[in-house]
């Protein structure tokens, strides 16, 4: 039976809720490959003790490519040190966490110009003419 | 009634892109706990949806839900009443007072006859009509006007909810539930004590997004935020399968962030989204700051045992039904101990 005199600081982070993530990210680095199916993870639904969100993203690193995204509040993307596994970290106008996802994507669809922005900026550039 | 831009119409208005909009929009699929496949939905429904007026009804509260949600941060409260929702009435945040806020009541409710939605925190009180009372008028009787003409009521909190601590023994006003209320309308229980800001916020977003009321629990709650247990989704649910438990609030067990099932924590049996969405712009929840679950979204809570007696000693109200259980249990209690510690020597060989 477990007893108190087993209880020792912990090893951080100790809860075991990165590794089925991180498999998850494996599964779905797997279909990208295999059908092209991208994947997006909402990591607001899934449980985190403390620190264990923190793990995580030093898990998965840096890549070579970051993007800010400033609308609505700054948003980051980057990959991370795994290509085609991307975090995105959305902000709110007062800089509050609103969403934290990873993609598993070849580009997320946010990097991409939308067909409406484009539309509205050819009308102003064609402005720029008048 | 009066014709309310969409939200789309009003983000547009503010300049805001279609790349900002799609941020909108899977910031509002996270909110309302719905997968990203359905953010193309999202788009399109928030597009033609237009805003909702909103009249909230306080009654015998603590303002706790008000405080509650006004530090929700996705969506902030501001960027809700002056983007999402036209919240036409509420005690604390109006400016206006006396005979003015009430004739902003009865114009918002003649305006947007059979559309708008009614939120109420705080229960009722039928033992004594003068127990609670706005500009004099009974709580009881406001909210029978107020509700006639609503698309929908929107019970905040336990109290409204449930019948919360007004409610709880000897509940002296005669306190009861917006439920107990309101049977021709659909009602949303968004329970807890406080509810979390962001469950509140989500509630509206979803009859905002889809001009409907998400699926509901058999105590009226939203599945998305109540159908899953504290217990389900805690982060510290592996120490209670190890059979690591804190035995005192300040031992080794405790320190080291092992399972609180034995100083009283109610999470196995409280539906909440306590444990994913927490407090705090997702900060830490109570069991995680080291302290049990109450079982603050539960009906009649208070009245269910001490908050820190394990629920193995299970939950009364009457001090015969205790006694009477507390012989069921020796025997019980011993069966599942014996099968307990053949669980756990289990786990200790395969681990």
């Amino acid at each position: 039976m477990t007893t108190q005199q087993d209880a020792q600081a912990p090893a951080f982070p100790f809860h075991g809720n990165v590794r089925p993530i991180l498999n998850e990210v494996l599964h779905a680095v797997d279909r990208l490959l295999d059908t092209n199916e991208a994947t997006v993870i909402d990591l607001a639904g899934l449980p985190f003790g403390p620190g264990e969100l923190e793990h995580l993203e030093a898990t998965l690193g840096t890549g070579e490519l970051s993007a800010r995204l400033d609308a609505l509040g700054t948003s980051r993307i980057r990959e991370t040190a795994y290509p085609g596994v991307w975090w995105l970290e959305h902000r709110n106008a007062h800089d509050e966490i609103v969403g934290r996802y990873l993609e598993i994507t070849r580009t997320p669809e946010i990097l991409s110009s939308q067909d409406a922005d484009i539309l509205a900026g050819r009308a102003r550039l064609e402005d720029q003419f008048e | 009634m009066k014709k309310r831009p969409t939200v789309g119409e009003i983000l547009q208005a503010k300049g805001v892109s279609r790349r900002g909009f799609l941020k909108y929009c899977a910031t509002t699929a996270s909110i309302l706990a719905l997968p990203p496949s359905m953010i193309p939905r999202i788009a399109a429904a928030i597009e033609n949806t237009r805003r909702p007026s909103v009249i909230w009804l306080s009654f015998q509260e603590c303002t706790g839900c008000t405080e509650s949600l006004t530090r929700s941060a996705s969506p902030t409260v501001e960027g809700l009443i002056f983007d999402a929702i036209s919240l036409d009435y509420h005690h604390t945040l109006q400016a206006a007072a006396g005979d003015q806020a009430e004739a902003a009541r009865h114009a918002a409710m003649e305006e947007n006859e059979g559309g708008y939605l009614v939120l109420v925190d705080g229960s009722i009180p039928l033992g004594n009509p003068g127990f609670s009372t706005i500009a004099g008028i009974s709580n009881v009787e406001m909210l029978k006007e107020t509700v006639a003409g609503a698309a929908a009521v929107v019970a905040i909190g336990s109290c409204a909810a449930f019948g919360g601590i007004p409610g709880a023994d000897p509940n002296p006003t005669g306190a009861v539930s917006v439920t107990d209320l309101v049977t021709d309308k659909p009602v949303i229980n968004v329970p807890g004590c406080p509810p979390i800001p962001m469950v509140m916020t989500a509630v509206l977003t979803h009859f905002l997004t889809f001009g409907t009321i998400p699926d509901l629990d058999r105590h009226g709650r939203p599945m998305t935020f109540f159908g899953k247990t504290i217990h389900d989704r805690c982060y510290r649910r592996p120490f209670y399968e190890q059979g690591k438990f804190a035995e005192t609030f300040d031992d080794e067990g405790a320190k080291a962030g092992w399972c609180l099932y034995k100083l009283g924590c109610k999470g196995p049996i409280t539906y909440n989204a306590c444990a994913t969405t927490k407090w705090n712009s997702g900060t830490s929840f109570p069991i995680e700051a080291g302290h049990p679950c109450l079982g603050c979204s539960e009906p009649r809570f208070w009245d269910k045992g001490g908050f820190y007696e394990p629920l193995s000693t299970g939950q009364f109200d009457s001090g015969a039904k205790l006694a009477g259980a507390a012989a069921a249990g020796v025997a019980l209690g011993a069966i599942a101990a014996t099968a307990g510690r053949r669980r756990q020597a289990k786990i200790a060989k395969e681990g």
